[in-house]
């Protein structure tokens, strides 16, 4: 070995061992997070506010001094609403990053690439969106709701008197796993309770779809022949040139009323609501919902966006997934400080039946054994301001059933 | 205080245009209903309101409806003007309560409330209110008004209003008890242009579980059958004309898309895959004359849209002239090195226009004038849809004038047809090759513009249209400008006359499948120049 290549080595091995050295100190200092969120394309409507979210809540819980004496450091990833690379990065989070936990995703075609990973690698992800159920993991824990906590009691709801009594059903999704899904449920559900098929429409679009003119032109002459609901599971930013379809058609929300699972405040930000009055929208929190809890969480995502300079400040509002991201953290962080750890089999011992009393104005409890919130559930119709006025809502959280008992073969699936 | 006089006075003109007595105090034990958390007590307590007809009623209802009227925490209902008042006396309240929250008002409420409001405003002097009332009622179902509609109609002059009322007695009336009446109704209404009141007549004709007919007496389904065949004649046609207009207002936006590529790919032969970042550039153009709007000039808000048309022109055509002078020229005549310099070109936009405005969406709003539609014979014609399809006509109409009438445009063609031959006789054609390329890229500035204001805006907006475009040009012939806005035309009323059979996402997998085999028939497009030129 001759001088020079001796010094190369001497220099790589040296490099080689600050580069170690730093990355224990590192790691011994802080606890990694990982968020998952898309922050371009389709979905960055919806997502990029639950990645705010999440940043608000690491950053609450570090002022109180972090847990188990480190701070929390959070490693933020765009998977581009591209459904592949949510399970690239997912990867990269867990075996590059060395994250303890992800909290992520807003589809389910996002989460179902992702699951694969979670399991093999055996990592936690916290998935805080309302969604389809049928299905159980022991790598993920559900924040959001199951439908006998959303999809069910809106439609109960517009069968009702009170809701309208509908008598035809309008299924409006976009063309993914979870509106397929959730119609599929429906439509059992409303056979169950009489529906005949022929008063029952499924109609699909793609993603990022932005002519609705054909689909509003039909639900009119569909809602000729009896009094209708339109079902809405359109995702992401299509969400835009529909309700402004529907408003400049002059549909209103008195003759055939839309109900929608994936619109919130936020989607309904830049759109103007007037036309839209009265359309509905069911999720387990609202941002109008009054207690004080609520008036604090607000307060806080206010100042946070302000203090990082979000874009349109000035009408920042929280929602439904947010509230379910911000709970989810909070009872990760409480799990953690319990089992003393961040071993993910020790933390998901710890997490069943973690209580937080959240936003919403309710205890919520992370069930003991299907990894899902009880949650109350509430059905808030648009008002002019763009604001939701609850019209209805259940008197306790209620448990969730991840497998619908409405798809033959679900008996007795209903726990890990 | 000022408030409360012009409250008293608007009380009373509304008293006396309704010609009822003067307003009195409300019942009390109404107005309480409207606390009740029971959903059926404040619908009881809505009609009960309704039934006292005075003008103090129409103005609690009113109120209501828009969501203002509110309840302490004991369940007083109130009302919020300068001061807050009880809603039965309009004593101020004292103290004012630190807390109140609206009356929950839902959709069956409201759709109670606008029928009351209807009924109780059809006298006024206003004849907007009375139209709108009449509007109101079109789907009333409550045989109960027709003592209304007939004191209505016996006062009503204007025509438009008349037809209208007309319209809902007999839709009321063919639940009459009286085989005349119900007669009367079903004949008149073969007039009508409703999809709804053709179910109603077609249910008369149903047999119920007995066999027996729902409607006993043969005449009066003699005249329901006909009058059903007549609305069905005209919805059939009604239906046509709709997709029609969904179809020119698709073509139409194809056709804004794809008019910049027919120069810049169809005449100056570059496959330019930045094309579709030309409309989003011209999108955020808009978005950003906009914000100057808000800003500076808030009082003439919705004109901006206007005034983003000279700049999305001006703005993408220089983004394109850059891009012609630093990257394209030199690739002339080497379509695959085109083809990548360009993909690449329209990635760097892309994230180019993501550092500088972020990810997300941003909001570009509709002027007032834009939102809303005009209807005609029943379905309604978006005016933002109206508009556009004005618009692509007057940007074909000037890029016709400018390709043929003036002497940039002979160039043009001149370079298009032999660019060796152009050049002997002086055409200075690199100077065209760009002033070309940033027109091509200016018209689809212009489209960017008309995009905003239907869809969303964000960086991958032009990723969307990037292949429609291409597939109108290629359709219609490359080369030549009428097949590219035939073909436009073409394909969007042709989607939206088989969307409604066979949904959205078939008719574009058809669409596509269809253009293929065209094609295949026919390489050179539907609209190939014959003759020499095209080979």
């Amino acid at each position: 070995m001759n001088r020079k290549q001796f010094l190369k080595s001497m220099l790589g091995l040296t490099l080689g061992a600050s580069t170690m050295i730093g990355a224990t100190v590192k790691a011994a200092d802080t606890i990694k997070v990982g968020v998952l969120h898309s922050l371009s394309g389709t979905m960055a409507i919806s997502e990029t506010a639950l990645k705010n979210t999440a940043l608000m809540a690491i950053e609450e819980i570090n002022a109180k001094g972090g847990l188990l004496g480190k701070q929390l450091e959070p490693v933020v990833v765009d998977p581009a609403s591209n459904w592949p690379l949510f399970a690239e990065k997912a990867r990269q989070l867990i075996t590059q990053d060395k994250v303890d936990v992800v909290f992520g995703c807003w589809t389910s075609v996002s989460r179902k690439s992702v699951l694969p990973v979670f399991e093999e690698l055996n990592s936690l992800l916290f998935y805080p969106v309302q969604y389809e159920g049928e299905e159980l993991s022991q790598n993920v824990f559900y924040t959001g709701a199951a439908p006998n906590q959303q999809a069910i009691p809106a439609v109960e709801y517009l069968m009702s008197d009170e809701g309208g009594a509908a008598k035809r059903w309008y299924l409006l999704g976009t063309d993914y796993v979870y509106p397929r899904t959730t119609n599929k449920i429906l439509r059992a559900f409303l056979k169950n309770k009489g529906v005949k098929d022929s008063d029952i429409e499924e109609v699909y679009t793609p993603f990022g779809h932005s002519d609705y003119q054909t689909i509003v032109a039909n639900i009119k002459k569909f809602s000729a022949g009896g009094k209708t609901a339109v079902v809405s599971t359109i995702n992401g930013d299509s969400n835009v040139p529909f309700y402004k379809e529907l408003g400049n058609a002059g549909l209103k929300a008195t003759d055939v009323p839309v109900v929608a699972f994936s619109v919130g405040e936020e989607e309904l930000r830049g759109i103007d609501t007037k036309p839209l009055v009265g359309h509905l929208a069911a999720w387990n929190y609202f941002m109008s919902v009054k207690n004080r809890g609520n008036r604090s969480f607000a307060k806080m995502y206010k100042t946070w966006a302000k203090r990082n300079g979000v874009p349109n400040l000035d009408t920042v509002v929280t929602n439904d997934p947010m509230e379910a991201t911000y709970v989810g953290i909070h009872m990760w962080a409480q799990a953690v400080k319990q089992a003393g750890t961040t071993d993910v089999d020790k933390v998901r011992v710890a997490m069943a039946g973690q209580t937080f009393k959240a936003p919403s104005g309710f205890t919520l409890t992370m069930d003991e054994t299907n990894h899902h919130l009880h949650k109350p559930v509430m059905i808030g119709e648009i008002l002019p301001n763009g604001q939701f006025q609850v019209v209805w809502k259940t008197r306790k959280p209620i448990r969730a059933q991840p497998w619908s008992p409405y798809i033959k073969g679900n008996e007795g699936k209903q726990n890990l | 205080m000022l408030q409360g006089i012009k409250r008293a006075i608007g009380c009373a003109l509304f008293a006396i245009g309704l010609g009822v007595s003067p307003a009195q105090a409300l019942d009390a034990d109404a107005v309480s209903g409207l606390a009740s958390e029971d959903f059926a007590t404040r619908m009881a307590a809505i009609d009960a309101i309704a039934a006292s007809s005075d003008a103090a009623a129409l103005e609690l209802l009113q109120l209501l409806q828009n969501g203002e009227v509110y309840l302490t925490e004991d369940g007083q209902v109130i009302l919020e003007f300068d001061e807050i008042v009880d809603a039965v006396t309009l004593e101020p309240l004292d103290p004012e309560p630190d807390f109140y929250d609206s009356v929950i008002v839902n959709n069956r409420m409201r759709s109670k409330l606008s029928t009351a409001i209807a009924a109780l405003s059809l006298l006024s002097d206003d004849r907007e209110v009375r139209y709108d009332s009449a509007r109101a009622l079109e789907d009333a179902e409550d045989p109960q008004l027709l003592p209304v509609l007939a004191k209505a109609l016996s006062t009503e002059s204007d025509p438009e209003i008349r037809a209208l009322l007309v319209h809902t007695r007999a839709v009321l009336q063919l639940k009459s008890d009286d085989p005349d009446a119900r007669l009367q109704a079903a004949e008149a209404l073969g007039e009508s242009n409703q999809r709804r009141v053709r179910e109603l007549l077609a249910a008369m004709l149903q047999t119920d579980a007995s066999g027996a007919f729902v409607e006993p007496v043969e005449e009066v389904r003699e005249a329901a059958e006909k009058s059903v065949k007549s609305i069905d004649r005209r919805l059939l046609l009604i239906d046509h004309a709709a997709r029609l207009f969904s179809g020119l207002s698709l073509g139409s936006i194809l056709l804004l898309v794809a008019l910049g590529l027919a120069i810049t790919y169809g005449l100056l032969g570059v496959i330019n895959l930045a094309h579709g970042e030309m409309l989003m550039i011209g999108a955020y153009a808009t978005y950003v004359t906009q914000t100057i709007f808000r800003q500076h000039f808030p009082e003439a808000i919705d004109w901006y849209v206007v005034a983003a048309i000279p700049v999305a022109f001006v703005v993408a055509a220089a983004v394109g002239m850059v891009l012609e002078r630093t990257v394209i020229r030199w690739l002339y005549g080497r379509p695959l090195e085109t083809l990548l310099a360009t993909w690449g070109i329209s990635l760097f936009l892309i994230q180019l226009v993501r550092q500088i405005f972020g990810a997300q969406n941003v909001e570009v709003s509709n002027p007032s004038w834009m939102s809303g539609g005009v209807e005609f014979m029943n379905i309604v014609l978006p005016y933002n849809r109206i508009y556009i399809i004005g618009f692509s006509f007057f940007v074909l109409a000037l890029m016709w004038l400018m390709l043929s009438r003036t002497r940039l445009g002979l160039f043009i063609r001149s370079v298009t047809q032999n660019r060796a031959m152009a050049a002997c006789v002086g055409v200075p054609t690199s100077r065209v090759d760009l002033m070309a390329f940033g027109l091509g890229s200016g018209i689809a500035g212009l489209a960017g513009v008309a995009l905003s204001q239907i869809g969303n805006v964000g960086p991958e907006l032009g990723q969307s249209y990037i292949i429609d475009s291409f597939m109108v040009v290629v359709l219609g012939g490359v080369g030549q400008l009428a097949g590219t806005v035939y073909a436009a035309l073409g394909l969007g009323v042709f989607s939206k006359f088989i969307e409604p059979h066979i949904g959205a996402v078939l008719t574009k997998i058809l669409v596509l499948a269809l253009i293929i085999a065209v094609i295949q028939k026919k390489p050179q497009g539907l609209f190939a120049l014959k003759g020499r030129a095209a080979a």
